[in-house]
């Protein structure tokens, strides 16, 4: 009895110590972002929450001049955030899983030559690419447009990857059974793999929004104005470099808005999400 | 309804020829099961007749309609798939009712055709569940639901059984039997197993390598199995075979071991040929004279009794007798074949001597 119960307590015991370290520096964003910036200057920031909460978050939302600058609005920035990770996620799915589903249920001369085609982009990260992309987006007038935000960052192996390893568990007699249903293609598309791949859609939705909501690098790039600023790059742009001192109640009040939707979705699809990646419903 | 036929069929994947020539004409309400062992190409005959896979050489004609070159959807008929391939994501009413969805057929009339076949296979409790819901059994009664729905010229099953247990495969064939009893749709039902095609079928086609060993009702099939190689597949156990000699007058057999089996009739002409001697373990009888062997082994089935014996010369020599055994191993046994249950079969090619 008692080895077994020692044996159950310590991954326990891991498992409160890793969410605690998970948890400590939320915990310290929230309660900063409740006091006011002469509290955190001052460097001795308490552990409860302050009394300046509402205040400092409708300084953040509304983007009214902060002690020592003027910021882009947070709604402003949380709709482009919002605009480009819906974008990327909706458009990364759609894309991926056409043409999954012409890798994996169609025959066509260099099948497999298109297949790895989509497949070696895999090894090159957004990154490597950027400065062609640029040239790119910035050639077709995209620079400081939503399109020019999500298009580039659309386009998915690793999506498409998953569709097409998904695509071939389905079984043989089933598309056999709905050739001899009489539905085509584009039937056999909407009616049944659509709905088999809905916890697979969800998966992917969830991963894939927080892919675009956390976007940096290439946001920074291609928006100038600040209408067009991300949150995430909104964010570091709080951040002074150098001697100036930062609205650091703000900044946090900033963050903890930032990490809602994220949170909101995965809240939301937490039941799909799991499925998704645990079964695939046979 | 309708008649299925299928004129010199031929099918190549490369150099390889999986079905090479098979002909045979179906009639209208007819039961034909393609039997035969795996890879023998009779899934493929039956794939091909749905428009699964395409026809290298040949015709094939469902209701004096060629349909080579018609999609499966347009070819009018239904197929019962080995693992049913029921979509997962659709309830039972829906499943047997996508495929006249898609046919525009109107709603009412989709209600009561799938009420009628689910009166008939007893599924009306069912409607609404998904198959993950379902037994074995429910499952492939809703795939015969779907393709009764559709009220085509022909059924084609693939294996319908093989996935289910021993007990629900023999209660699903007594129902499919009834089922095409009652409808008189033409079938086609591919199997492997002889006690499916025996109950089933009106005429069974036996395959081995593409190619038509024999076509015929399942009495004649084991009655004049017209190769050795349906002699071995259908029965069981099964026939015993040995090398034999027809001796100089063409009036009896010789075995090795001295046995003299007197021909049913004098065949003069084939005088000394070398022979395959085919008897059913079930045609053996103890008697006064006959085949000396010693018992190796007894099974006892319950309603009967197999004996594997031992030759004289070492081959074995099955013996099939009703009810529980009477002999125990190591015994000393004479049988002999009953009167006209010798097969003569061609030493080379296989092929039955009449």
């Amino acid at each position: 009895m008692k080895p077994t119960r020692f044996i159950d307590l310590v991954p326990h015991i891991v498992l409160i110590v890793g969410v605690l370290i998970f948890a400590y520096p939320i915990y310290v964003t929230l309660i900063g972002s409740t006091w006011d910036s002469g509290t955190i200057g001052r460097g001795g920031l308490p552990l409860w929450p302050g009394g300046q909460g509402m205040v400092n978050y409708a300084q953040a939302w509304a983007g009214e001049a902060g002690e020592r600058a003027l910021y882009t609005p947070v709604r402003t920035m949380m709709l482009n955030s919002l605009v480009m990770a819906l974008s990327i996620a909706v458009g990364k799915i759609a894309i991926s899983i056409l043409s999954a589903y012409a890798v994996a249920f169609f025959r066509f001369p260099l099948r497999m030559a298109f297949f790895w085609l989509i497949f070696i982009t895999l090894m090159l990260p957004v990154e490597v690419r950027i400065i062609p992309t640029y040239k790119v987006v910035a050639d077709l007038g995209l620079i400081n447009t939503y399109a020019g935000l999500a298009i580039p960052l659309i386009a998915s192996a690793t999506a498409t990857l998953l569709f097409r390893q998904f695509f071939l568990t389905i079984p043989d007699e089933l598309l056999e059974a709905a050739k001899i249903d009489g539905a085509g293609p584009v039937r056999f598309f909407i009616d049944v793999v659509l709905p088999l791949s809905r916890t697979n859609i969800a998966a992917l939705f969830v991963i894939l929004f927080i892919y675009g909501w956390n976007q940096y690098l290439w946001p920074l790039l291609v928006t100038s104005s600040g209408d067009m600023e991300t949150i995430v790059t909104g964010i570091t742009k709080m951040i002074g470099t150098g001697e100036s001192a930062n609205d650091w109640h703000i900044i946090m009040a900033t963050t903890v808005l930032a990490m809602l939707p994220p949170v909101a979705v995965v809240v939301l699809m937490q039941r799909w999400f799991v499925k998704g990646l645990v079964d695939s419903e046979k | 309804m309708a008649t299925v036929e299928i004129r010199n069929v031929r099918k190549s994947y490369g150099p390889v020829e999986a079905i090479k020539g098979i002909d045979i004409a179906i009639q209208d309400g007819e039961f034909l099961v393609l039997l035969g062992p795996s890879g023998c190409g009779k899934s493929t005959l039956l794939r091909m007749v749905a428009g699964l896979e395409g026809i290298t050489g040949g015709q094939i004609a469902i209701g004096g309609r060629v349909v080579n070159d018609l999609d499966p959807k347009d070819r009018d008929i239904a197929m019962v798939f080995q693992n049913y391939a029921l979509y997962p994501h659709m309830t039972v009413f829906d499943n047997m009712a996508y495929g006249l969805k898609i046919r525009g057929i109107p709603k009412a009339e989709i209600r009561a055709r799938v009420d009628k076949a689910a009166n008939i296979l007893e599924l009306g409790r069912f409607l609404d569940r998904r198959p993950s819901q379902l037994s074995g059994g429910q499952r492939q009664r809703v795939a015969m639901g779907r393709a009764i729905v559709r009220e085509p010229a022909a059924f084609l099953f693939d294996e319908p059984l093989s996935n289910l247990d021993a007990k629900l495969r023999t209660q699903m064939r007594v129902e499919i039997k009834r089922l095409q009893d009652r409808l008189g749709i033409t079938s086609l039902y591919v199997t492997h197993d002889q006690v499916e095609a025996m109950t089933l079928a009106d005429r069974i086609l036996v395959m081995n390598h593409g190619v038509a060993e024999q076509i015929g009702t399942p009495l004649e099939v084991y009655q004049r199995p017209a190769s050795l190689f349906v002699a071995g597949f259908i029965g069981s156990p099964p026939m015993n075979v040995l090398d034999g000699r027809i001796d100089d007058h063409g009036e009896v057999v010789l075995v090795p071991g001295g046995q003299r089996l007197p021909l049913p009739q004098p065949r003069p002409t084939d005088a000394g040929r070398p022979i395959k001697l085919g008897i059913r373990p079930e045609h053996l009888a103890v008697a006064a004279e006959g085949f000396s062997i010693e018992v190796e082994l007894v099974e006892a089935l319950g309603a009967d009794t197999v004996v594997y014996g031992r030759l004289p010369d070492s081959e074995t020599l099955l013996v099939r007798m009703a009810g529980i055994p009477t002999v125990r191993e190591r015994d000393r046994l004479t049988v002999t074949p009953q009167d006209g249950a010798l097969h003569l079969f061609d030493a080379v090619t296989g092929r039955r001597v009449e």
